[in-house]
């Protein structure tokens, strides 16, 4: 075995040991528990908020106007207004519990265990390892872990297109009766607009890439798409991109900041002033090195190469900008870690009494 | 072997070992010792925080979530605090998305802060979800001349006619603010480009360090206010939790009667019932008449307890979480300007002996 082999296997025994240990150390670690809460709802009239809206004529005879509503069978309306055999309706949920609640009243029957949820943290945690282990080197592990990524998110991709856009967007117009008795009770407008037949044609031929002959007509979708979105991006970015960055750039070099009394602040004068001398000779130089008619030499040259200085710092700030949010993300799958899988720390507070560092500090 | 021929050899599995401690470690020492690292707000922050302020009690504003779980670890804390500004400052909230599992992140979002904190707001009064919406910046495009054509109903299936808070909004432009937490494509650069700048609405920002650069240039004119990164929020952070504790002082002083005039920033807030007593004598003609000055000092024990109490009182883990994560970033940052500083000195040192490349 390899000194590297040996490393590698030293370091990845510990690991294990102290998530067994941690596993094993006081209330253990990486569990959810839920309260079963049941809603029940009743069907009442209630005195209308705004009596002309529901019924203009009975509110200018100044009668009473009521209007349906579901209040909750055990709210002062439901005791007032509800009548014999009025229509109701309940459900239960589950609302997640903070361990120390758990531990402070163990015999409360209305708080389970949740293995569907204490499965998701260790299932996400397992996998986050796994992500981690190809900084070691690529393998198995990886592998499977980065092909669920890819197969869960095309998958869940396919349920959002078809359920947010296939369904409201498409089917929803050409069908919308139907749609409304099946999936989506309380649309209003229940007149087909065959006018959507269209992007239906054009959606088809679309998946004609799929077929083994005629595969030239998805070529008219994506035409048809990629002209939409030039036209569209077109007129946005010459407005946003382009005009009003001009006018923001061609500003007089002396910037005057005022106070609130109309006197002149001379610090933030002198820095607003550098900063318009500094964008104006950053825009020039830049657009200098990029105008190739011209050979980059002599002045020009110059200040080109003031343009290059101007551009390895944006790329730079970009860089910097970019090692910041790589390791937030990194922070954050650690906290992750530590606090919901392996209760190590507790930031917010929810089971002080089981976390190790509570323990360890007393 | 010597010591920089060992560095300049060394395996990058070493570099990732220690990159992964100089994050991890932090954390742990922040959750023990309750060490928030100090943060200097910034003027995008600043400004950021301002537009929202300067918008009266009860203003429309628009948020959109354009992020996934990849980012939620950088925009979430500032997603929150967005959050939290709004529903202190009793704006209407109207959630939206343009990418698919936005729609999770109002959901997580809207439950961690106006669930737990601000279980009052009501749901079609005072918030509502509209879910995800397909379409990109056509997506945009389409609010600013028709908001019923791309929401008929919220993420709910609720017909809109039927929500309260969506009376009168016919477009864009019935919104006083727009709000972008962006992770990329669709997001603030469409909200920028089809939204704000042709219909002149005061939009921020709040975006990844990736795309935060590409954001730069319109800030001011087209946006009013960019929180970039981690950094951004946990600034943003700071100035909303120290605004939040004074309006909840001062409102916590209203109900008891004594109205604190103008836009008195009310100092440093008392922490004890003498601290009170001092506080209320320092502020007379800078937002409390001598009468009531006199009043708050007047005040039973029992009073002055419930007035100064939740201004020592812990701040929520939810709403320091970007604060926090500034702890990993500044020992990563010195590890990296170290191994920088090492590899060019190792580097310059295998060149004069012969050996470098």
């Amino acid at each position: 075995m390899s000194r590297q082999a040996i490393g590698v296997t030293v370091v990845l025994s510990i690991l294990a040991a102290l998530i067994v240990a941690r596993s094993l150390i006081g209330d253990g670690s990486g569990r959810v528990y839920t309260r079963t809460v049941t809603t029940e709802m009743v069907e009442v009239r209630l005195p209308a908020s705004d009596p002309a809206a529901v019924d203009e004529e009975q509110a200018r005879q100044g009668q009473v106007v009521t209007e349906e509503a579901w209040v909750p069978v055990d709210s002062e309306e439901a005791k007032k207004y509800a009548s014999e055999g009025a229509a109701t309706i309940s459900w239960t949920s589950r609302k997640n519990v903070p361990y120390s609640q758990v531990r402070a009243s163990p015999d409360d029957e209305g708080i389970s265990f949740s293995w569907s949820q204490t499965l998701g943290i260790w299932l996400a945690a397992l996998l986050t390892l796994a992500i981690f282990s190809f900084l070691y080197k690529d393998n198995p592990i990886y592998k499977t872990a980065e092909s669920l990524v890819v197969g869960v998110s095309a998958a869940y991709w396919m349920v959002v297109g078809f359920w947010d856009i296939i369904i409201p967007n498409l089917i929803g117009r050409l069908a919308p009766a139907f749609v409304e008795a099946n999936f989506t009770p309380g649309l209003t407008d229940l007149e087909p607009q065959w006018r959507y037949l269209i992007p239906a044609i054009f959606g088809v031929l679309l998946l004609m890439r799929l077929a083994p002959k005629g595969q030239w007509l998805s070529l008219w979708t994506l035409a048809f798409i990629v002209g939409t979105t030039a036209a569209l991006r077109m007129v946005a970015y010459i407005e946003g991109d382009f005009i009003t960055q001009i006018n923001a750039t061609i500003e007089p070099l002396y910037q005057v900041v005022r106070n609130a009394d109309g006197t002149t602040d001379g610090y933030a004068t002198l820095w607003a002033s550098i900063r318009q001398l500094i964008l104006v000779v950053g825009v020039l130089s830049c657009l200098t090195y990029f105008f190739f008619s011209l050979e980059h030499k002599g002045a020009v040259g110059k200040v080109a190469r003031v343009g290059i200085w101007f551009l390895m710092i944006t790329f730079g700030a970009a860089f910097g900008m970019t090692v910041m949010g790589r390791i937030t993300l990194l922070a954050a799958r650690f906290e992750f870690l530590f606090d919901d899988w392996l209760w190590i720390i507790d930031p917010n507070k929810q089971r002080e009494v089981a976390s190790v560092i509570s323990m360890i500090t007393g | 072997m010597g010591f920089f021929e060992r560095i300049g050899n060394l395996d990058r599995r070493w570099i990732f070992l220690l990159m992964g401690l100089a994050v991890a470690i932090p954390i742990i020492i922040i959750d023990v010792t309750g060490f928030i690292p100090p943060e200097l707000p910034m003027p995008k922050a600043k400004s950021t925080f301002q537009t929202l302020d300067d918008l009266p009690a009860g203003s429309k504003v628009l948020l959109s979530w354009d992020f996934d779980p990849a980012t939620e670890g950088e925009l979430g804390p500032m997603a929150n605090t967005f959050i939290r500004q709004c529903a202190q400052k009793g704006h209407k909230m109207y959630f939206m998305a343009l990418v698919p599992v936005g729609a999770q992140m109002i959901r997580s979002t809207t439950s961690d802060v106006i669930g737990t904190y601000y279980p009052d707001l009501v749901y079609g009064e005072d918030w509502v979800d509209l879910g995800y919406k397909a379409g990109n910046e056509a997506v945009v495009k389409t609010l600013v001349t028709d908001f019923n054509q791309m929401f008929p109903s919220d993420a709910r299936g609720e017909p809109l006619s039927t929500i309260p808070m969506m009376s009168g909004i016919k477009d864009l432009t019935a919104f006083d603010a727009i709000v972008s937490v962006t992770a990329g494509y669709p997001g603030c650069k469409e909200w920028v480009l089809f939204a704000s700048t042709p219909l002149k609405i005061p939009t921020v920002v709040g975006c990844t360090g990736v795309i935060a650069p590409q954001m730069y240039p319109y800030y001011p004119q087209q946006i009013q206010g960019l929180l970039q990164a981690i950094k951004g929020a946990a600034e943003y952070e700071l100035l909303v939790n120290d605004w939040v504790r004074r309006d909840q002082f001062r409102n916590t002083l209203l109900a008891m009667g004594v109205e604190v005039s103008g836009e008195d920033s009310m100092g440093d807030l008392p922490s004890t019932s003498e601290e009170l007593d001092a506080w209320a004598g320092d502020h007379v003609g800078k937002g409390l008449t001598e009468a009531q000055a006199t009043e708050v000092r007047g005040f039973a024990s029992e009073k002055k307890a419930e007035l100064v109490a939740p201004v020592d009182a812990p701040e929520p883990g939810l709403f320091l979480e970007a604060q926090k994560r500034m702890g990993p970033q500044l020992s990563a940052h010195i590890l990296m300007l170290v191994l920088i500083v090492l590899g060019n000195l190792t580097y310059f040192v295998t060149r004069r002996r012969g050996g470098g490349r």
